[in-house]
């Protein structure tokens, strides 16, 4: 927009406040009425429209000496009859549109003032449309026409207002300038009251609007491609492509401009339009009208033909013709400046050019799209449902119309079932806002209402899970052809191999693959891959505590899909089922996993994760899916009776951690939580007496059942920051896992029932609630307290004293890392913590300093209560959340 | 403290010449003038112009006019006319 000052009256400013005044009040006014109250206006609208319509296009032609009466009359009709059948039942006031399913619901907002520029070219039926659209949405409109066809508007515009007003519409909803300047118009485009800019018109006044720095939607000038591919109809489209450029003289924006003919049709065409009174202009007369109807110094075409008769531009640059001549047909080499005739022409001048294949055609059609037309109208004729998908791709138009009339098609509601407009958008590519045909929706302002949703919850668990002494006695219910178990050597020494063994049937082939008893490297589960195709096994036994069973999952997954890419199947991931990343589905052997657990911590014989490294390449890769959740799990005691004191500590304060953190988890569920309660309440009753008295079958018996259930639930509800500390931490300073979980636990328990410094986004809860479910762990453990509050401190206190009472090193320090060597690792060590998926379902996000904080107390250990508020220092307890 | 007395219920059939009336007295008596617009269901342009010149006429005379019940509608109304700064409201 230009910067130059406004050359404009203190009167004439008053006159335009006044006008903007006056229809900011309208539109206020009309912010009351209800979507019957516009209705009522719309339609009697419509009607004086109709009736008016030869009226208008009469005083159109006249004083704009542009097109065709009769033309202008049709498109007066189609401007309220056409556009009021769409808009007739659409809502538009109040909630307009509803998505149950998905709680949303759209309401509208009017946009208030709107400032409409409305072209010379059709100058009345654009009045008719926008004025239908702004009783329909509430909106006043000021109308800035074409100076040169302002006498015709104002009186479409004095009918609308007298018939709105009539049937209730507020006083001043509708206003045209009359005798206005561009600085009127530069004036009320920066107009603080004015909402929106419309403009339709030429590329001058879609500028102005989109500089303005006002909300506009500009829409403006195209130039519009034709191909006749060699299948097409070829009557069909040359009576269609008369029809079109011919209606008005050519005047809308969206006829056809320069139709690419096949070479095998060029002859037929070019005969057709002769014999239905186009006239074919040789070289010369072609040479004589791109020097004169298009303007050598811009390029654009020359205001004194548009709208013209073809008869009458021939007279005009002295070719003769018949003078009933449509069309004058003008065959073009090229396409751009020094093809002056290839440009937009709103007068019936058609050029034509000749290709030699779709390829050549359709290149030609993309340089016509990119000289003036990008994102507005293009037109194909073809049976060649290839060639019209092709053309839709590689043709940017807002509006590709097909067997049909550019023009009239793309007006929208006669040759097709778009939206009905007389405003075409022509996206970025044309400098606006939109591609859409305008409508009423852009005069609107829509909003959302969405109500809170619930996240679809889930609760997946193998399909059978066999426990108590001796339940590996069940494998004899598995039919296999060939079975491959998958075990460390300790394992196999001890005879538990051999006890599986008797319980498979006699007649099942079984192999036996011994790894290390260690986290499964890529070259272990390449090699079990092989054996277990060497054997073409259907059922894979994994025999052995986490690191086995994580290795048999990943050759499960290798060996069904031998495509999978392991790395990428790591990817992160926020929520497992919108994950970038999924995981094959379609089996390639159909092979059964059972799970075996020996030992009572990780659960891993009914978890969806897998922890994998590739020593060769230096990475390490955990794998989630519930495709890796074994067919199968049993859990019997018989193999963990032997387990050494130090690993029934570590083992079973993992499971501990695992219902702790599953149960306060942002995913819990009432299906979780009645599995990690249960899990908790066994690890508190049992575990101190298989530490005390390994051989207490009753005591292993209800551990592992404990190490189940806790895998169960934190399978589906997930863990929580305390396993990213004990990652990071475990692999810094190769602390067991357990050991590593058990050393954060009661520091992170009392940061958890804290009031949080921020909340982690968790739709599925109504409130902050993992100190309530710590007081709830308490009361089924029987710890007392009558508040929240004592009941969370009870239960620090009895997970401490569980923990003294396993002999677990109070603190870090305790372990011999020294100050300095821990206060050195602190960085990374939180960095890797913060990396860690495990905390995204805590309860509460942890801030890379709490973390600190947290790592810190943990170092100094039980005792030393624990702090972590944002910015503390000290070490007090924190305030709970208030109850 | 103001009393039921005080406030002039504002007929919402008659609301354009009630508004005048109330302008034109404006200023004869000391005080803030109190409007109940709880009788006033919906606004045309005219009750509009007339609340737009009753606060142009308010501010002249430095008299605070307080409106009482003016239901969410008519308030959106005022707001979008760029009036509720110039009154006081109370519900």
């Amino acid at each position: 927009m230009s910067d130059k000052p406004l050359n404009l009256s203190e009167e004439r400013i008053a006159y335009l406040d006044g006008l903007v005044r006056h229809a900011r009040a309208a539109a206020a006014v009309f912010h009351q009425f209800t979507q019957e109250d516009v209705d009522r206006i719309v339609k009697p609208m419509v009607l004086a429209g109709l009736e008016q319509a030869q009226y208008l296009a009469r005083l159109a032609v006249e004083e704009t000496k542009i097109g065709v009466m009769e033309d202008k009359a049709i498109k007066n009709m189609v401007a309220t009859e056409f556009v009021y059948n769409y808009v007739k039942d659409k809502k538009t006031v109040g909630v307009i549109r509803e998505y149950p399913e998905r709680r949303l619901v759209e309401v509208a907002e009017p946009i208030g003032v709107i400032f409409s520029l409305t072209p010379i070219t059709n100058p009345t039926s654009t009045v008719l449309f926008k004025c239908i659209m702004g009783i329909k949405t509430r909106n006043a409109v000021i109308f800035s026409p074409h100076p040169s066809a302002s006498k015709c508007c104002f009186e479409a515009v004095r009918i609308m207002n007298e018939m709105a007003v009539q049937h209730g519409a507020p006083e001043g909803v509708f206003s045209c300038l009359q005798d206005h300047t561009l600085d009127d118009n530069r004036y009320l485009m920066r107009h603080k009251d004015i909402g929106l800019i419309d403009a339709t018109g030429g590329p001058g006044a879609v500028k102005a609007a989109y500089s303005s720095g006002k909300p506009a939607l500009g829409v403006g000038a195209g130039n519009t491609p034709v191909y006749i591919e060699k299948s097409a109809d070829i009557p069909m489209a040359v009576v269609d492509i008369i029809t079109s450029k011919t209606f008005d003289n050519g005047t809308i924006c969206a006829s056809e401009q320069t139709v690419v003919i096949d070479d095998e049709i060029w002859d037929k065409v070019l005969d057709q339009f002769a014999s239905l009174g186009a006239h074919i202009c040789n070289e010369k007369e072609t040479e004589i009208l791109s020097r004169t109807v298009i303007d050598p110094k811009t390029g654009f075409m020359q205001p004194m033909a548009v709208g013209q008769k073809a008869s009458n531009i021939a007279k005009f640059v002295g070719i003769s013709v018949n003078p009933k001549t449509k069309l004058l047909i003008t065959p073009i080499t090229g396409v751009g400046p020094d093809h002056p005739l290839s440009a937009e022409k709103l007068f019936p001048v058609l050029s034509v050019y000749r290709a030699k294949s779709v390829d050549e055609a359709l290149k030609v059609c993309i340089d016509v799209n990119h000289n003036g037309g990008l994102g507005h109208t293009a037109v194909v004729f073809s049976n060649n449902e290839e060639v019209i998908r092709k053309y839709g791709e590689v043709i940017n138009a807002g509006r590709i119309i097909v067997n049909s009339p550019g023009s009239i098609g793309a007006l929208g509601g006669v040759y097709n079932d778009m939206v009905p407009t007389f405003s075409f958008g022509c996206g970025t590519g044309g400098g606006n806002s939109t591609m859409d045909n305008v409508n009423v929706f852009h005069y609107l302002n829509i909003k959302r209402v969405a109500r809170r949703t619930q996240a679809h919850m889930w609760f997946r668990v193998p399909n059978q899970i066999y426990f108590n002494m001796n339940a590996t006695e069940n494998l004899r219910n598995f039919p296999s052809r060939s079975t491959l178990i998958i075990t460390n050597a300790p394992l196999e020494a001890i005879g538990h191999v051999d006890a599986v063994k008797r319980c498979i049937p006699p007649e099942t082939p079984v192999r036996v693959t011994i790894i290390p008893d260690a986290e499964p490297d890529i070259k272990i589960i390449r090699q079990g891959v092989e054996a277990l195709n060497f054997y073409k096994a259907d059922q894979i036994i994994a025999l052995g505590g986490g690191s086995v069973i994580d290795a048999a999952k990943i050759m499960k997954l290798q060996y069904e899909f031998p495509e999978a890419d392991l790395e990428e199947l790591a990817a992160p991931f926020l929520d497992i089922r919108k994950r970038v990343v999924q995981y094959p589905t379609e089996k390639t052997n159909h092979a059964r996993l059972i799970a075996i657990s020996t030992t009572s911590g990780t659960g891993s014989e009914v978890t969806p994760f897998a922890v994998m490294t590739d020593k060769e390449h230096g990475f390490k890769v955990t794998l989630a899916d519930y495709s890796l959740t074994p067919d199968v799990a049993i859990v019997d005691p018989q193999f963990v009776m032997s387990m050494p004191k130090g690993l029934t500590v570590d083992t079973g304060v993992d499971c501990l951690t695992h219902a702790l953190e599953a149960g306060v988890s942002i995913f819990a569920s009432p299906y979780t939580d009645s599995n990690a309660m249960m899990a908790i309440r066994l690890v508190f009753r049992y575990l101190p007496v298989a530490y005390e008295n390994p051989r207490d079958e009753e005591a292993r018996t209800m551990m592992h059942n404990a190490a189940c259930i806790a895998a169960i639930a934190f399978s589906n509800a997930s863990v929580g920051v305390n396993h990213a500390l004990a990652h990071a931490f475990g692999a810094r300073f190769r602390v067991p896992h357990g050991r590593a979980n058990a050393l954060m636990l009661t520091h992170v328990m009392a940061y958890n029932a804290a009031v949080p410094t921020k909340f982690m986004p968790s739709p599925n809860q109504r409130a902050y609630v993992a100190h309530k479910k710590y007081a709830m762990m308490a009361d089924l453990l029987g710890l007392g307290g009558h508040t929240v509050e004592e009941k969370v401190e009870n239960l620090i206190t009895a997970t401490g004293q569980l923990l003294d009472q396993l002999k677990v090193p109070r603190s870090i320090a305790e372990l011999g890392i020294s100050r300095e060597d821990f206060e050195k690792a602190i960085p990374e060590l939180a960095k890797i913590a913060f990396d860690d998926p495990s905390w995204r379902s805590n309860p509460r996000m942890p801030l890379v300093n709490e973390i600190v904080e947290l790592f810190w107390a943990a170092y100094y250990g039980r005792g030393t209560k624990a702090v972590a508020t944002e910015g503390a220092k000290t070490t007090k307890t924190q305030k709970m959340v208030a109850v | 403290m103001t009393t039921l007395m005080d406030w002039q219920r504002i007929d919402g059939e008659r609301l354009a010449t009630v508004l005048k009336e109330q302008r034109e007295k404006l200023g004869e008596q000391s005080g803030d003038v109190m409007l109940d617009f709880s009788g006033v269901a919906r606004i045309d342009p005219a009750g509009l112009l007339a609340v737009e010149e009753l606060a142009d006429e308010a501010h002249k005379k430095s008299v605070k006019v307080v409106l009482r019940g003016v239901n969410v509608g008519i308030y959106k109304v005022l707001k979008l006319a760029g009036l509720t700064s110039r009154f006081s409201f109370v519900n």
